[in-house]
């Protein structure tokens, strides 16, 4: 998993709430073998609609998604986050997150960005007053920016310690657990030796 | 205070353990089949990383292959992609696999016991909830999701929040003509299918011990479906007899070894659990379900219940869809209700003594007009066994159709599928809506029940069948 410091990225108003996981990728998209190549169904049933946000040339780009309150609750699937990283989103904005999905995206290295709800109000504002314009948001000091000179927006977000830790060391499960490679490596040498073996 | 049986296995496999995380846990053996692997492996040649322990890995073929026309490709595009992804990933990372046309092919549950590579006081975990099954042995095991099965590849460890013990105390002994089947689906209807949750369950008392090794893989199997993590039962002479020769098995000085080890696995007597439920197994008749979901069961001899039994709200509600969507009337005996499919199989019922009881019970009797039988056994192994018996002689004769190894239509992924309202008995664990097959109704029942419905056409026991005359 790559380190996450800050991000700077233009930033797509997703003007919804409550958000499932079953409208982020529906069920059909599921059958692939892989853990890539999920873009195809993100949003699938809205893609269609050309005033579907991501369908309009200022937001195709976009990697930072500003969604209503109560996105990604639902089905466990963690194709919902692959989904949204595979086309290129690295923040999710809201002011309320499924648990799963915020669970899912700190494994995978999903910022999933929480703030308070007139946050997102102003946001969505700013981004469609200015379509394709960019917005900051830095893990470190834990704030969002967007805009200049009087109308500049700068607010906190919360994200829990740990996961905030893990995104900034880069560290996904895997990693941390490898870390401690040394204590799997002490168990193993102690390991009976009448256990059996596949190979 | 002593120690329960499932808190010494637990302990004996604490690789670090540390205040406000979860305890890192080294895992035995890892069981990989083709539906939930593909992005696991995918995640690893992402970041680069190899299997820490394909020593401690196999893989096998089994929820998506088909169970007829063996000998040609897989019609099923997608089907035919995870398999085919399954065998380029076991080569690439030097996982040990057994596919189609393997003789060690077959269900996943049903191949790790097989092969005496399912032994006492393991970890053992799979993306797949019926890995519970192995509890039988007296192992914790437990099914895991992708992102885990990636774990436990990179790492052969996964980290668990230490679940809460329960034992599940069966009393008396199970009558003539009742089965382990039956116990297990009379017990979550007792407990209902959340009342295992954030639990290991042990499995105790006389009845317990009475059991076969396959009957105890049945039991254990359905832990799942009671919301438990995982069911297991304590290592007996069962248990040492069932392992000794398989291929696995320890030898010579190893196997005292390991005996001297699992014959400490038990539960001390001054241990403690922090829930304790019991079941008395001589009440315990032929138990089949009614709904939609496992713990909608009573016995044959019932009526299907109203609604208005059930005093809990969500359980009417839930009572209500279920009979509707079974197609169902309240009031209406059990035994009235006509079968068009009848499914033996499954890693529930599936091994070699539910083929030999089926069979024994078949034998002489014809499968009914209008009525289907598939007998799917649950490994290559033993189709191969009961072939050698002539088990599947005595199918074929009834009427019954004899298929090859795999899941079948315990999920309906292959071609083995219900169609829309089409109602089965089925010998495997989930009645859900739509498992068999989009709009399939299930009916659960153990593989005396399967052969006395596919005999007579609407659900019964054995007990129903005319007795079969001494020459025929
Ligand atoms: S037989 Fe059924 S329950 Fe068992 S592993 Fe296969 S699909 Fe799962």
């Amino acid at each position: 998993m790559d380190k996450f410091t800050t991000h700077t990225g233009v930033a797509a108003p997703l003007r919804r709430s409550n958000v499932d996981t079953d409208q982020i990728i529906p069920a059909v998209y599921l059958k692939r073998v892989t853990r890539t190549g999920f873009e195809d169904g993100l949003f699938a049933a809205w893609r269609g609609d050309p005033s579907f946000v991501l369908n309009q040339e200022a937001y195709r780009d976009a990697t930072v998604l500003i969604a209503g309150p109560d996105f990604g609750t639902g089905s466990s699937r963690e194709h919902a986050v692959w989904a949204l990283q595979n086309y290129g989103f690295k923040v999710v904005i809201s002011s309320r997150f499924g648990d799963i999905f915020r669970g899912n995206s700190g494994k995978a290295g999903l910022l999933a960005a929480q703030v308070d709800e007139k946050l997102v109000q102003r946001l969505w504002t700013y981004v469609e007053d200015n379509p394709g314009a960019s917005v900051t948001v830095d893990l470190e000091s834990r704030t969002v920016k967007a805009g200049e000179g009087v109308d500049a927006i700068e607010d906190s977000f919360t994200i829990d310690d740990y996961t905030r830790w893990r995104l900034l060391e880069g560290l996904d499960d895997i990693a941390i657990t490898l870390s401690h490679g040394d204590d799997i490596d002490a168990y193993e040498s102690r390991r009976p030796a009448f256990k059996p073996a596949t190979l | 205070m002593g120690k329960t049986l499932a808190e010494k296995i637990w302990d004996d496999h604490v690789v670090r353990t540390a205040a406000g995380e979860p305890d890192l846990l080294f895992i035995d053996l890892h069981l990989i089949h083709e539906v939930t692997s593909p992005q696991a492996f995918d995640g690893l040649r992402l970041s680069g990383r190899p299997v820490r322990r394909p020593d401690l890995t196999l893989a096998t073929e089994d929820h998506n292959i088909p169970t007829t026309d063996l000998d040609k490709p897989i019609a099923d595009p997608v089907s035919r992609t995870q398999v085919e992804t399954l065998r380029r990933n076991a080569e690439e990372f030097g996982v040990r696999l057994h596919p189609m046309g393997d003789i060690d092919q077959g269900i996943v549950h049903v191949v790790g016991p097989q092969l005496g590579l399912t032994q006492p006081g393991m970890t053992i975990v799979c993306g797949d909830s019926h890995t519970s099954t192995h509890g039988a042995f007296g192992s914790i095991a437990f099914g895991i999701g992708t992102s885990e099965v990636e774990h436990v590849l990179a790492t052969q460890s996964l980290s668990q929040a230490r679940p809460k013990m329960m034992a599940v105390e069966v009393d008396g002994a199970l009558p003539e003509g009742s089965t382990a089947k039956d116990l297990i689906l009379a017990l979550i209807t007792q407990e209902t299918t959340g009342g295992g949750q954030g639990y290991i369950v042990e499995y105790r008392g006389e009845a317990i011990r009475a059991l076969s090794m396959e009957e105890r893989m049945t039991i254990c199997n359905m832990s799942i479906e009671w919301g438990a993590k995982a069911g297991l039962i304590a290592p007996d002479e069962t248990t040492y007899d069932y392992i000794q020769g398989r291929p696995h098995a320890p030898q010579g000085a190893a196997w005292d070894e390991a005996v001297a080890y699992w014959s400490s696995l038990t539960t001390d007597d001054d241990a403690e659990f922090d829930k304790v439920v019991r079941i008395d197994a001589s009440q315990v008749t032929p138990f089949v379900t009614w709904g939609t979901n496992p713990g909608q069961g009573v016995p044959l001899s019932a009526t299907v219940p109203h609604p208005s039994d059930f005093e809990d709200e969500n359980e009417r509600a839930a009572a209500e869809n279920a009979l509707t969507y079974m197609g169902l009337e309240a009031g209406t005996p059990m035994r009235d209700i006509a079968v068009d499919t009848v499914f033996v199989g499954s890693c529930t019922n599936g091994r070699i003594s539910d083929l030999r009881r089926a069979a024994e019970l078949i034998k002489g009797h014809k499968v009914a007009d209008g009525t289907r039988m598939l007998v799917v056994p649950g490994s290559v192994r033993v189709r191969l066994q009961a072939q050698e018996e002539g088990l599947d002689v005595v199918f074929k004769e009834a009427g019954a159709e004899w298929r090859g190894a795999g899941c079948s239509m315990c999920l309906g992924m292959n071609p083995d599928q219900l169609t829309p309202g089409e109602r089965s008995a089925s010998t495997s664990n989930r009645n859900f809506e739509g498992r068999q097959g989009k709009g399939g109704r299930t009916h659960l029942v153990s593989p005396d029940v399967a052969v006395a419905t596919a005999v007579l056409g609407h659900l019964a026991s054995p007990a129903d069948l005319q007795p079969v005359p001494a020459n025929a």
